[in-house]
């Protein structure tokens, strides 16, 4: 698309703010992706491609889905064509934003014999790389980035994660239309938790919140055209802002703002069942319904890849032909893989059973002994790129439903 | 690739960065177990506690976790024994004098994480499971006179299984019970057969003063825990060392759980009333 005349002017004022924020036109994304990448960062945003909103590279505004939305199921997924070319009524892809932090391959050291027969060692080094800035990160997402951050945490500031997240700008996006398959409410990332309108800015020590540069709600309707209501979240996103046409936000654009985010959270159909989830996931080791879900679930791994929060990596090392170069190499590793859990005379999860097991205990309850909170964020992701269609609400509340027959029969 | 450093400063070591050590000595201790010594050949790790492992690496083949086996009063010298099972013990196995091996870590809770044991004390070991207590034993035969009775059981699957035997007769002279089992004797075996809870059940055992530290194969270990636990030895001092497939040794790479333990940091050591129920799941 091109971008429609912009009719405020870049340094016309110095970053008007008021109250409720500062509003710009949605040609005004123009200059703030033209902005991030005169900063020298790498831009990353959904775009529309092989029939799904993907995340990659982009080089200038018009490369985002302009009027497309999402429709999303168990096991299904499809992009629709909306008439009011809004940008973000959509939720999200499959990908999560940890490809870009962790990359599904990513080196973590060169090797290279020297003349006495030793070797010497060269770490990676994730600061060689250019800064990234993410566009169009859900509150989900950003919840997904902070729980992260406290998995890497022992990886030491130093890691390849630790580096693209210190040096990562994050633009955030309100959820004004979220798919069926969302369920954020239940995990306290619903719209307007994070970044909405009204809301202060995350404190990062806080659970729930995550830090962000940027926030953006997208507005249509009322006078004003298409726009956005813009929150900075940090000194580096305030000084962003400052390039970028905006002007104070008008309380009609606030109000609607509000009313879309609270609109989007009331109408999230799925959701968890109302348990201590630790609990039931602690009574349900074993459980029956487990052999239920292993008759469906076929073990590809897909839900690991597309979940925001899946962690796992295995390591390869590798030489050249001459020898005398080694590499080591991390990559994407799933609990639904048989060899993952291999050790000198077998896998301890061999059984499909065990390993759906694994995946689910882990995300609702053993998460919380190793990381100190939930591993699910309510991204409904797993749900859409399941090719059996496994929905894990449907999943948690069949255990809870064994778990509430166990309790009255004895 | 790393930065630039000013010379003469040495940039701290990530966790994730090996460290290349020399092989300065090398030991056949079986037909397909060896134990290395190693020195480090510039940067050295911080020191190791017994029970504690460290990933080993062989050049452009692989990396593996390796218990320390050596004396933790020697902090100058890494020892690791090695049993050639796979593609990577098979090249560090195959280490010769001279030879350089990577080395991180040191990671996990050792054995005395939860703190030293008083009174008596029952190390059950099974294969190549003694090489993780051997740091035990040199603290035990240093320190023999603080303990009471102290009892080793060893088990293999056969005498040429068997490791350390070199120095059974050193620890039976400080005064330290060591009775050895094996599952299949072969021509010259004259010593018991069987599992490690025969000369277990013989074993004196003042329950509720003993403290006991397993290594072995899994089934072993709970076998002996739980004869343990029958003769009245408090499950809490009762400490297992856990194996599970690991890659990165500080919790982040999701291989080493079991259940809401992250074996590389929250164990390999454990003791045994928390580690039990969790052993109890079948496929965790």
């Amino acid at each position: 698309m091109t971008a429609v005349p912009v009719t405020l002017r870049r340094g016309a004022r110095e970053a008007p703010t008021g109250p409720q924020g500062s509003m710009m036109p949605v040609a005004a994304l123009a200059e703030l992706v033209d902005e991030l990448r005169r900063r020298g960062y790498r831009v990353i945003a959904p775009v529309a491609r092989d029939g799904a909103l993907v995340l990659d590279e982009i080089r200038a505004a018009d490369e985002l889905p302009y009027g497309i939305g999402v429709e999303a199921g168990p096991g299904q997924y499809r992009l629709v064509e909306r008439d009011d070319r809004m940008l973000f009524a959509n939720s999200v892809g499959p990908m999560p934003w940890k490809r870009f932090l962790r990359p599904p391959r990513e080196k973590i050291l060169d090797a290279d014999r020297t003349l006495g027969g030793g070797f010497t060692v060269a770490m990676a080094d994730a600061g060689d790389e250019p800064p990234l800035a993410f566009l169009g990160v859900r509150p989900c997402d950003l919840r997904a980035l902070a729980i992260l951050d406290t998995v890497f945490e022992t990886a030491g500031s130093g890691s390849g994660y630790a580096v693209r997240r210190s040096r990562a700008f994050i633009v955030a996006v309100e959820c004004t239309d979220p798919a069926d398959t969302c369920f954020c409410a239940g995990v306290q990332t619903e719209p307007g938790r994070a970044c909405g309108p009204g809301v202060d800015p995350p404190r990062t020590n806080v659970p729930g919140t995550s830090e962000y540069d940027l926030a953006l709600t997208e507005v249509v309707g009322g006078h004003g055209g298409h726009r956005f209501l813009v929150r900075s979240g940090s000194c580096r996103g305030a000084d962003v802002l400052k390039g970028i046409a905006h002007v104070a936000a008008d309380e009609r654009t606030a109000g609607l703002a509000r009313q879309s985010v609270e609109r989007a959270a009331a109408s999230m159909r799925r959701s968890l069942p109302l348990v201590d989830l630790r609990s039931l996931m602690a009574a349900s080791v074993d459980a029956k319904h487990w052999n239920d879900v292993a008759e469906r679930c076929v073990a590809c791994g897909n839900c690991t890849l597309v979940c925001p929060t899946c962690f796992c990596t295995t390591t390869e090392d590798t030489t050249d032909l001459t020898g005398d170069h080694a590499e080591r190499w991390d990559s994407w590793d799933s609990c639904f893989d048989l060899d993952f859990s291999y050790v000198h005379g077998g896998e301890v999860r061999s059984s499909v059973q065990s390993r759906y097991r694994q995946w689910l205990t882990h995300k609702f309850g053993t998460w919380h002994d190793q990381f100190g909170s939930a591993g699910c964020v309510g991204c409904g992701r797993c749900i859409a790129w399941c090719p059996a269609g496994i929905d894990l609400t449907e999943e948690l509340r069949a255990l809870q439903d064994e778990w509430r027959l166990e309790a009255n029969s004895e | 690739m790393s930065t630039l450093m000013s010379p003469g400063l040495r940039r701290r070591a990530g966790p994730m960065e090996p460290l290349p050590y020399l092989v300065t000595g090398t030991h056949r201790e079986t037909y397909d177990t060896v134990t290395l010594v190693l020195e480090p050949d510039g940067a050295a790790l911080h020191s190791c506690e017994p029970g504690q492992f460290t990933m080993l690496y062989a050049f452009g083949v692989g990396e593996i976790p390796i218990s320390v086996s050596g004396d933790p009063f020697d902090q100058d010298r890494l020892v690791h024994t090695v049993r050639d099972v796979g593609a990577v013990s098979h090249a560090i196995a195959a280490a010769r004098i001279g030879e350089t091996l990577g080395v991180r870590g040191p990671f996990g809770r050792g054995w005395l994480a939860d703190g030293r044991p008083e009174g008596d004390v029952v190390l059950v070991a099974g294969g190549l499971g003694l090489a993780p207590l051997r740091p035990v034993l040199y603290g035990l035969v240093t320190h023999r006179r603080r303990f009471g009775r102290v009892s080793v059981v060893v088990g293999a699957r056969t005498p040429a299984d068997l490791l350390y035997t070199r120095e059974y007769e050193a620890w039976r002279a400080c005064g330290i019970d060591v009775s050895v089992t094996v599952d299949r004797a072969d021509a010259g075996w004259t010593g018991r057969v069987g599992l490690v809870t025969g000369p277990l059940a013989d074993a004196k055992i003042d329950g509720e003063w003993t403290t006991a530290f397993l290594c072995g194969p899994e089934a072993m270990m709970r076998a002996a825990a739980e004869m343990l636990t029958a003769r009245r030895v408090p499950a809490k001092r009762i400490v297992l060392s856990l194996e599970r497939s690991m890659k990165c040794g500080i919790g982040v790479c999701g291989h080493c759980q079991l259940g809401p333990d992250l074996i590389c940091r929250d164990g390999p050591c454990v003791s045994y009333d928390h580690a039990g129920p969790l052993l109890d799941v079948k496929e965790f």
